[in-house]
């Protein structure tokens, strides 16, 4: 018998969560009285605890299982930025689900859940454990989607969700049998030896193309984004919020880490699969959102845009490139939640929770702090420099030049010219038209994360230094 | 050696057959038996090729399960199939040149099959000889061993599937009688019945 100890030691952090998680489960049902208060405190501990043990463990490059598990710089990096987004999200939807009458204590059960899966996923190093992760992720956000089960929007988001869902994940593991029944092997170094000298034949492709629509559908990039618009519009908006973050992080790293690492040897094969969705994304986000006049469809089309943005990075497939995508995921993330903080305080004193872009008229003249941040945000969301989004862009756009992909990153330009359209419209809205809407009093924790994103976008600059160094590491632990 | 092609082309005919009558039999009903008769069938492919283990967890697992759920779900819902089905010819000529394109794509790859030289090396669980383990001995032996992270992830999924089905459907309405055991227990003959006389011929009202 081998002892598994180090084993276990090496996946405490995804321990502590499912273990945890369990735990929660079941004070919530023998309880008897309301608990969601009581589990959202201590599901914001767990995840704290488990975010704690990923940043702070000494463990360097480790794998377990076999080598199904790994747990590298970049796992580290991506898995501490995740859970770091489940936990605001957990914090912001409190006050929402308490006013919507949802507040059940499964919510954040569902969430922990979700981010146990989102770190097995960037922690795999293995077909069959990639697999595992992205479906523990997936059937909670269906669940999560559907929450507000009274609402038809709410239970028509979760079952489209579910249908497409299942349907990339067929993709995927078709794709994953192809390359099985190429290479012999489901590890990725496995693979990568496999594939590394000699070209890819004819089947192993299939695979990888099967393999990257089921990813891509994952991080919603065109053309596999449809269900992208109705499923942000119909989710309640906390649910919303935590989709365009945490999720969107864990599937680009396991992107990254599927194609980095397993198919090294045939980088230009699919390189021009990248290339093709970061354009095709980066096009579509900016065009699609002009005409949308619900912010939260607005946001869908805006992480479709920023989805083909990190992809750009991807496709330059170097060190510098992942390590672009990094940073432009972490930045991303922030810049996310801060945006879905903002449209979660629209809370019109007459007409209760308003989602659309006109409601925020005049929004300067009443709110002074949060029109502030808003404009903040939406302007490091276009990439106007100095603020955080600039750099995101930046750092994407050297990478895919350096590799000689100039017309690439000359299209994302353009793009983010077009996407800056929108969002300018909506300043322009929120600074110079007539107020309509008087808004509620914002939840203190809300007003929290508005004012760390505003702080976060506008400081960047000083603080890059470490977060640069820390992606930068990320990044060379994949090569 | 003969007989074994011969029951080969059987099962396989009656997989496909049964198969393309699941999607073209009228009645829902009978869609499921047919589906039911293809799980048969696969499971005697499986048996040819020596893979006992699997062949009864098909039977066990999809006849028996989730075949019979599905029966249920169709006999229960009152569905109009029939309606589901008026956009079909409409959509027909594109789902068919859709079809028609991986049809022939799958034909490429599958033309152009070669397994890469070194995957035979990189095989990770190679089939032990048949002559000495049993399937089930076989597949026990790396699925709690090599592969317990994945098969305690799969538990895992299954929690998740199971809260989230009572999250999205279970509801406590008022007014609902429900089963308690401890108070059917705990009653007693003084509670439980009522002993009265009855007059000949009077009744009780």
């Amino acid at each position: 018998m081998t002892d598994l100890t180090p084993d276990l030691m090496t996946i405490l952090p995804e321990l502590v969560l499912a273990v945890g998680a369990m735990a929660l489960l079941m004070l919530g049902v023998f309880r008897k009285e309301d608990s969601f208060d009581l589990i959202s405190t201590l599901s914001l501990i767990l995840l704290a605890v488990a975010g704690g043990l990923v940043v702070f463990s000494t463990q360097t490059g480790e794998t377990a299982f076999n080598g199904q598990f790994t747990n590298d710089t970049f796992a580290r990096f991506m898995k501490a930025l995740t859970i770091f987004g489940s936990a605001v999200t957990v914090m912001m939807s409190v006050t929402f689900m308490k006013r919507r009458q949802i507040q059940r204590f499964e919510y954040p059960v569902l969430v922990v859940l979700a981010t146990l899966g989102m770190c097995m996923m960037i922690s795999a190093n293995d077909l069959v454990a990639l697999y595992m992760g992205l479906e523990l992720q997936s059937l909670a956000l269906y669940v999560v989607a559907a929450f507000n089960r009274d609402s038809v929007r709410s239970s028509e988001a979760g079952l489209k969700y579910f249908v497409l869902g299942a349907l990339s994940s067929g993709m995927l593991l078709y794709g994953a049998s192809l390359i099985y029944g190429f290479t012999g092997a489901t590890q990725f170094d496995a693979i990568a030896g496999v594939v590394a000298n000699g070209s890819a034949g004819l089947g192993l492709l299939f695979g990888i193309v099967f393999v990257v629509a089921g990813l891509a559908f994952k991080v919603s990039a065109v053309p596999f984004h449809m269900w992208t618009p109705d499923v942000y519009e119909g989710a309640p908006t906390p649910v919303t919020a935590f989709f365009a973050a945490a999720p969107k992080v864990a599937a680009m790293a396991i992107f990254t880490r599927v194609l980095v690492e397993a198919f090294p040897g045939v980088t230009s094969d699919w390189q021009q699969i990248v290339v093709f969705i970061a354009i095709a994304s980066m096009v579509l986000g900016a065009f699609a959102a002009i005409g949308q006049n619900n912010i939260k469809r607005l946001m869908a089309y805006s992480s479709i845009g920023h989805m083909g943005f990190a992809l750009v990075g991807l496709a330059a497939g170097t060190a510098e490139g992942v390590r672009g995508v990094i940073i432009y995921m972490a930045i991303y993330m922030i810049m996310t939640l801060g945006t879905f903080a903002c449209i979660l305080a629209m809370r019109s004193k007459d007409e209760g929770q308003v989602e659309d872009i006109s409601d925020l008229a005049g929004l300067a003249r009443r709110d002074k702090l949060m029109a502030l941040v808003l404009a903040l945000l939406l302007f490091s969301l276009a990439g106007i420099p100095p603020l955080a989004g600039f750099f995101g862009k930046f750092f994407v756009f050297v990478a895919a030049i350096k590799e000689g992909l100039v017309a690439l990153a000359v299209i994302g330009v353009l793009a983010s010219v077009v996407g800056a359209y929108y969002y300018l419209r909506i300043i322009k809205i929120m600074y110079l038209d007539e107020p309509v809407q008087e808004f509620e009093q914002t939840p203190r924790e809300i007003r929290l994360v508005i004012t760390m994103s505003g702080v976060f976008v506008l400081a960047f600059v000083l603080f890059a230094r470490p977060i640069i160094t820390a992606a930068e590491a990320a990044a060379a632990s994949l090569f | 050696m003969a007989i074994a092609g011969l029951f080969f082309y059987l099962f396989s005919a009656i997989t496909v057959a049964a198969a393309f009558m699941v999607i073209a039999s009228r009645n829902p009903v009978h869609s499921v038996l047919f589906l039911i008769l293809a799980f048969f069938n696969s499971a005697g492919l499986f048996i040819l090729m020596g893979a006992e283990f699997l062949a009864m967890i098909l039977v066990v697992v999809y006849v028996g399960a989730v075949a019979v759920l599905f029966l249920f779900v169709v006999m229960m819902l009152d569905i109009d199939f029939t309606e589901l089905r008026q956009g079909m010819l409409q959509y027909l000529p594109v789902g068919g040149i859709i079809g028609l394109i991986l049809l022939v794509e799958l034909i490429f790859v599958l033309g152009s099959w070669a397994l890469s030289p070194e995957a035979v090396a990189t095989i990770a669980d190679k089939a032990p000889e048949m002559a000495n383990v049993t399937n089930t001995e076989a597949i026990g032996r790396i699925l709690y061993t090599k592969y317990v992270y994945l098969f305690q992830a799969a538990g895992i999924v299954l929690l998740i599937a199971m809260v989230g089905a009572i999250v999205l459907t279970l509801r406590h309405k008022e007014g609902v009688k429900r089963q308690s055991i401890p108070q059917q227990v705990a009653r007693t003959p003084a509670t439980a019945i009522e002993v009265r006389k009855v007059k000949s011929g009077e009744g009780l009202s």
